[in-house]
């Protein structure tokens, strides 16, 4: 990534979080490098561009602020590229709350609700106003299991809804882009993963091997015969 | 009153890796067969290289009767159990060999007669206080041509190490004599694996390739493995991994005389005043039907075949059926594959595009391969280098104590290091004990109100042992490799649920010891029989599916020879 490239994302994610409370997450649209929408580049992300201008579903403007500087501070954005805010986190939680049968609303409800209580009583601010260093001492007590007290209420244990919002960050940056999450590859450049693939053939796995295969930047959803309504039969690279 | 549907000569109590393959020698054989299966078809479009779907949510499976009824578990008696996680097994024509790691291994011959090689070795004081080991009523050679058959039958890929005595190091040269190689040469390497694999050779080790149900190359008109990197819980999208949904079954239903019907959750298995089986009940929604059979297979999960049996009361059977001699849950165990090892390397392993069944194994330090005069256990374990990473699992890695495991920093180590992380799968000896059992939990049903398996079990001295020692071997053997940080994870205590169940209606020829006979069938209802890894009395060091579809097609064949003594 360019210099250019980080800086303007870091503009963008900031601004963005400053408005996440009010706008939940309209805030984390992705802009890609010349400014024109991603949907234009990558079908796949058509899914959080249709999340747009919406507040979250599921999360009140003040439970959603909160949920956004969390996970700004799990996979930040800095130096190194942008983060799970970034990469759409707020809306693939949010996706992953409407989901039929999901139990995990009141966790997040009666959790961030907890997290802010626990700011106020042992650092003197709610957790959005905290600095950053503050913000990640008490994120270390909390997945440490040592923000039970001070009457912040957890239900069950800080570490186990610590643990639930990295678990549901961590699918978001570096799941399949078809859950709403992994914006731009995101997640995949960061740790370099060379792509989905239908075939890697021994040739591919010899160029992995030497750092010479190019990533491939798609969805498992994009290749036909997972899609809806379309032929049977595999759609294998090259062959087949 | 339920609904009577058309008798059959047999039915087969679910369609997974047991019952999908001991179906084909029966419908081949003439016989009509119906099997009920709790959950329904899929095919490959449901097998999209999702790791969200695979390994963090539901799988596209409608039917959940393994979740459902889950079991509880606890450690001794003297607690009360708990239910806890979900169940790693799943409903499907092809049972959790739809997404299971498909490693196949024969058993070694050492499995088969722990409790007299240990005597006749090292005396009769070496055998762990309290352990119900005997030796299984058949040894290897036995089951040897069940082997050759079902590697052909679904397609397993391997490098044989002993064919008839003839030894060959790019197998195992522990394992039993096979008569011939295997239908398919085995999966490729990739550079780390052949790193891993010359440093075990740098040890004075033996490492080969390991055994898999996945197609080396083209068989049986089905594609060669593609090696996208989602087969770990993942099913395969070009019908390279030889469930019994793409092998055996088909070939079955070709015969026309196999019936396959789905969403059927048997509830009971009935028998006449003289103690023989008639039929099975079972619902679909909440239509109820009676299946009568002249001969009923129950070939379920571990968990499952014994719950079946104990939920089945009858005036023949007050404790359930063919538990007269109380042995019904008995010489249960989960098979002791804790004890984990991690290392960090410090270059890429390149392992994105791997299967769990890729892999290289090391036998030296499995079964009776090795001196143990001067050791405290018996047994040992298969160590299991293997190529799988995925990117959510690559991101959640541990940081191998340098630093918190998520922020800045951690972005900085994860970029660095994702490809650069290895665990070790290791699979240990593990022995059935007087105290580990299974029974029906007091408290928790399933949503018919019929009440769940309850494990009662804990890992003993002689499986922790031989955990620790396999984990300084591993540690000794990722060193060699070069890696610069190792993790190793506790040796376990409470056995919970696990895809490596095995016991419960163990094999045997004492009918006091054991609920069924040498061929898979009740010492006391004789046409009654079982299929899978609950028939089996040790559970080896290796991954048990191929032997129980072994000792599947062998129950299968043995019917279609004995059908008249069995069935009139």
């Amino acid at each position: 990534m360019t210099d250019e490239r980080r800086k303007k994302d870091a503009i963008t994610r900031r601004d963005l979080l400053k408005a996440a409370g009010a706008a939940g997450a309209a805030a984390m649209i992705p802009t890609s490098l010349d400014g024109a929408p991603v949907e234009a580049i990558r079908p796949v992300a058509s899914a959080v561009t249709a999340m747009s201008n919406a507040p979250l579903m599921n999360l009140t403007a003040r439970e959603t602020e909160i949920l956004a500087a969390m996970i700004d501070r799990l996979i930040p954005s800095d130096e190194l590229g942008p983060g799970a805010l970034d990469a759409g986190a707020l809306g693939f939680i949010d996706r992953l709350l409407s989901e039929a049968g999901s139990t995990s609303v009141d966790a997040y409800r009666s959790g961030l609700a907890a997290l802010d209580r626990y700011s106020e009583y042992t650092r003197g601010g709610r957790f959005v106003e905290l600095s950053e260093r503050d913000q990640d001492s008490a994120l270390i007590d909390l997945q440490t299991g040592g923000a039970g007290g001070a009457g912040a209420d957890f239900v069950g244990s800080s570490g186990g809804f610590f643990n639930m919002v990295k678990s549901h960050t961590w699918q978001a940056t570096f799941g399949d882009p078809h859950y709403g999450g992994n914006v731009d590859f995101i997640g995949w450049d960061l740790i370099d993963y060379p792509g989905v693939r239908m075939r890697v053939s021994d040739e591919d796995q010899r160029l992995l091997d030497a750092e010479q295969l190019e990533p491939v930047r798609r969805s498992a959803y994009d290749y036909a015969m997972f899609g809806t309504g379309r032929p049977r039969g595999p759609d294998l690279d090259g062959e087949g | 009153m339920p609904r009577q549907v058309r008798p059959a000569d047999v039915v087969i109590i679910g369609m997974g890796a047991a019952g999908g393959v001991a179906a084909l020698p029966l419908a081949e054989a003439g016989l009509s067969v119906v099997g009920l299966e709790a959950g329904t078809w899929l095919d490959q479009r449901d097998f999209a290289p999702d790791e969200i779907r695979n390994n963090y949510r539901d799988w596209p499976f409608l039917v959940k009767k393994v979740e459902d009824e889950r079991p509880t578990s606890r450690a001794t008696s003297a607690t009360n159990a708990n239910r806890v996680g979900g169940s790693p097994m799943m409903n499907a024509v092809g049972g959790t060999a739809v997404h299971y790691w498909a490693q196949s291994w024969r058993l070694n011959p050492w499995d088969f007669k722990v409790a007299s090689e240990t005597v006749r070795r090292y005396g009769f004081s070496r055998l762990p206080a309290g352990t119900t080991v005997e030796d299984w009523p058949l040894d290897y050679e036995e089951l040897e041509p069940h082997y050759d058959a079902v590697e052909r039958a679904i397609g397993v890929s391997g490098n044989a190490g002993n064919v008839r005595g003839n030894i060959d190091l790019k197998g195992n040269k522990f394992e039993g004599p096979r008569d011939r190689e295997y239908p398919m040469p085995a999966l490729r390497w990739t550079g780390f694996l052949e790193r891993m694999a010359d440093s075990a050779r740098s040890l004075g080790w033996h490492p080969f390739a390991g055994p898999a149900a996945i197609n080396s190359e083209r068989y049986d008109g089905r594609a060669a493995c593609a090696y996208h990197g989602f087969c770990n819980k993942g099913g395969c999208p070009v019908n390279a991994k030889n469930s019994p949904l793409i092998s055996t079954i088909p070939k079955a239903l070709e015969t026309g005389n196999l019936k396959v019907v789905t969403q059927a959750h048997v509830t009971t298995i009935e028998v006449d005043r003289e103690g023989r089986t008639t039929g099975v009940n079972y619902v679909v929604g909440t239509e109820e039907y009676f299946q009568p059979a002249r001969v009923v297979l129950v070939a379920g999960y571990t968990y499952e075949n014994s719950r079946l049996l104990l939920l089945s009361k009858s005036n023949a059977y007050p404790d359930g059926l063919s538990n007269n001699a109380g042995q019904v849950g008995r010489h249960y165990m989960s098979h002791h594959q804790g004890g984990a090892v991690g290392a960090l390397f410090p270059f890429d392993l390149k392992a994105w595009y791997g299967l769990p069944a890729q892999g290289v194994a090391i036998d030296d330090f499995a079964d009776d391969n090795f001196d143990h005069s001067d050791l405290a256990f018996i047994g040992g374990g298969n160590l299991w280098a293997m190529s799988d990473r995925r990117p959510i699992s690559a991101a959640s890695m541990s940081t191998y104590g340098r630093g918190r495991n998520w922020g800045s920093g951690w972005k900085r180590f994860i970029h660095e290091n994702s490809d650069r992380s290895h665990g070790a799968y290791i699979q240990k000896t593990t022995l059935p004990y007087e105290d580990n059992y299974l029974d029906l939990d007091p408290t928790y049903t399933d949503r018919l109100g019929l009440p769940v398996i309850r494990i009662t079990a804990q890992y003993k001295e002689n499986e922790l042992r031989a955990a620790s020692y396999m984990q300084d071997k591993m540690e000794e053997w990722y060193r060699a490799a070069g890696a610069v940080e190792i993790t190793r994870s506790g040796l376990g205590n409470t056995m919970g649920i696990t895809t490596h169940a095995y016991g419960g209606t163990r094999m045997g020829n004492d009918p006091e010891m054991n609920v069924l006979d040498r061929w898979g069938f009740s010492h006391e209802a004789p046409n009654l029989g079982v299929l899978g890894a609950s028939v089996m009395g040790t559970s080896g060091a290796r991954n048990p599916t191929l032997t129980a579809q072994a000792l599947a097609w062998r129950t299968a064949t043995h019917l279609v020879e004995a059908w008249r003594d069995i069935a009139e």
